[in-house]
């Protein structure tokens, strides 16, 4: 070690296994990159408002199709509209979707799988249901269930959850299975710890990583998932820029205004493949096992 | 099944749209709405509608489009050509793409192919199917002109060629995240399996890499890759309706956005046990054929 980071004051905070993690990023170049493209993007959806933008749904019908220019970043699209402050404002909706799908699959997920795990008698008829879900392939699973309901945000949300859902109930099933039998658990049952106790306290805390990980997966195939809802017509409402529905609008323009599914597609490819970078990162971080298979 | 077929059924029921109101048009009066519902039975309860609906999915009846009146077995009938020879045309080219490049990463691990594969087994997951088909269209069909920019020939209708170059771009398109999913899983299994005895055994007693890797790893390494072969048909499935409306490929893919957008519910329901139906059994199929990678797998 050279002497100006020996001068540098130690990290009192490092536990030996947030060091593990951060030796195990540092040998993961890509994940880093995966980070720093996500931190951008997360950056940009917060500060769209100061990114050189104009109001996304302005209509100047003078300027449509404009090819992309010094003052169309991104062209303009058939209304007129702004590509560049549309594919900005787009990066919130995108975003905001992967993370709140990534967050309520796994809570409901992990409340489902918790308790299913553990009581024998409601795991039988659980997982039969889940199986039933599971064996509708999920894209096809949101595409009925957006058809039902209005489309808006929220439902997407939801439609997007209730097909991830089942996943993570296996997951967190399988990891219950094996950490029930486990001798401190056991030493638990006989102290005569209540069931919520021994779930939260002693299961709960032990499928945090896998669940970390397994969250970045879905995160990143929900805003796959929303994409392709918007692309055929079944996802966000068309009026809200999201990426998917500008690529949408796009469709039948596709030969004379490429540019227009080119921005938001590259936006899209690039931040999934951001945060999957992430979770392979993270998973090799936590497994080390793991790390050297895949 | 039962489940799956209880779930979509009450999924459509519970929906707040009117097909009713949709078919008679702006200029009906109330009494036009109830009597074409009285006709299409929408009125009754719902375990009457569930247990006719069952008992005629029993009979191999899907019931009636509401939109075009016909039967949707005849809808999803004339529909199968195209969706069959896009997904069987994918698979082919997947697993024969992507079993040898997952054997090779792994015979090298580690080195700038192995890095290479996994790159792109990466990007393949990350780069949405139709995106990735625009920017296909656009270099081959539009820059080069190679290939047609959409549309589908019926197979035996003109030469087998112009039929196949229709299929070119959608099942590269489509193929690109199974492989990438295949590609990687029979990597990370052929690395457990290169690191058994047996295999030391088998290059020790100087047998060739090549019969090695395919005869003694492969083969051993194969379930993991069938059941990933298995699941990724839900892959398959999905990114076949959106790579239909890319390639305006008239399949059941395209069946099913447009009885979305017309809220056609017998049409969505007939499609959605379909799909559902063709993932089990082919999931049943894999779980079956373990028994030819593995002797001692006995059912």
């Amino acid at each position: 070690m050279t002497a100006a980071t020996a001068a540098l004051p130690a990290p009192v905070s490092a536990s030996p296994t947030l060091r593990q993690f951060r030796q195990a990023f540092r040998r993961h170049p890509t994940a880093i990159a995966g980070g720093i493209v996500l931190l951008l993007m997360i950056l940009v959806a917060l500060l769209a408002p100061w990114l050189g933008t104009v109001d996304p749904q302005a209509v100047t019908p003078i300027k449509r199709l404009k090819q992309p220019s010094a003052e169309f970043w991104f062209g303009t699209d058939m209304l007129g509209r702004d590509v560049y402050s549309r594919v900005v404002y787009g990066t919130r909706v995108s975003l905001s979707i992967g993370i709140a799908v990534a967050f309520f699959s796994i809570v409901v997920g992990l409340a489902i799988g918790l308790v299913t795990g553990y009581l024998r008698w409601l795991d039988a008829i659980v997982m039969r249901i889940m199986d039933g879900l599971m064996s509708i392939p999920p894209v096809l699973l949101a595409i009925s269930l957006m058809a039902l309901t209005r489309a808006s945000i929220e439902n997407v949300i939801i439609a997007i959850t209730l097909a991830e859902v089942p996943r993570v109930v296996r997951l967190v099933r399988s990891l219950v299975l094996t950490l029930r039998e486990q001798p401190y658990v056991e030493a638990a049952v006989a102290a005569g710890t209540s069931l919520p106790r021994i779930l939260l306290r002693h299961i709960l805390p032990n499928t945090t990583a896998p669940l970390l990980v397994q969250g970045t997966y879905i995160c990143a195939s929900a805003m796959i998932t929303e994409a392709i809802l918007s692309f055929i017509g079944a996802g966000t409402p068309p009026n809200i820029p999201s990426w998917g529905n500008i690529m949408a609008e796009a469709r039948s323009l596709f030969q004379i205004a490429g540019y227009l599914i080119f921005f938001p597609g590259v936006c899209l490819s690039l931040t999934v493949l951001a945060v999957n970078l992430l979770g392979d990162g993270m998973r090799d971080a936590l497994d080390p096992r793991l790390a050297r298979r895949m | 099944m039962a489940v799956v077929a209880l779930f979509v059924f009450s999924l459509l029921y519970l929906t707040p749209g009117d097909p009713a109101a949709v078919i008679a048009g702006d200029a009906a009066t109330s009494e036009d709405i109830k009597r074409i519902r009285a006709g299409l039975g929408l009125d009754e309860p719902f375990l009457v509608r569930f247990g006719g609906w069952v008992w005629a999915l029993m009979h191999g009846d899907l019931g009636v489009s509401i939109f075009t009146n016909l039967p949707v077995t005849h809808l999803i009938g004339q529909r199968v050509e195209p969706t069959l020879a896009l997904t069987l045309c994918t698979l082919l080219i997947s697993v024969l793409v992507a079993v040898p490049l997952g054997v090779i990463a792994a015979a090298r691990a580690g080195s700038w192919t192995d890095r290479a594969v996994m790159a792109f087994s990466v990007l393949g997951f990350s780069l949405p199917v139709f995106v990735f088909a625009y920017i296909l269209i656009s270099v081959f069909s539009i820059e080069l002109g190679w290939l047609p920019v959409q549309g589908y020939r019926n197979f035996g209708e003109n030469s087998f060629w112009d039929w196949l170059r229709h299929l070119i771009l959608p099942s590269i398109a489509l193929g690109t995240v199974y492989i990438a999913l295949i590609a990687r899983m029979t990597r990370a299994s052929m690395l457990d399996v290169l690191a058994q005895d047996y295999i030391r055994t088998a290059q020790a007693k100087g047998l060739a890499p090549v019969p090695v890797l395919v005869g003694h790893a492969l083969k051993n390494a194969a379930i993991p890759i069938m059941t990933i072969i298995g699941i990724g048909i839900a892959l398959l499935i999905s990114g076949a309706i959106v790579t239909e409306t890319v390639f305006a490929i008239p399949g059941i893919g395209r069946l099913t956005v447009d009885a979305i957008l017309r809220r056609d519910y017998p049409v969505i329901q007939g499609v959605t046990l379909l799909f559902s139906a063709i993932y089990v059994v082919i999931n049943l199929m894999v779980d079956l054929s373990y028994m030819l990678f593995d002797p001692r797998i006995r059912y």
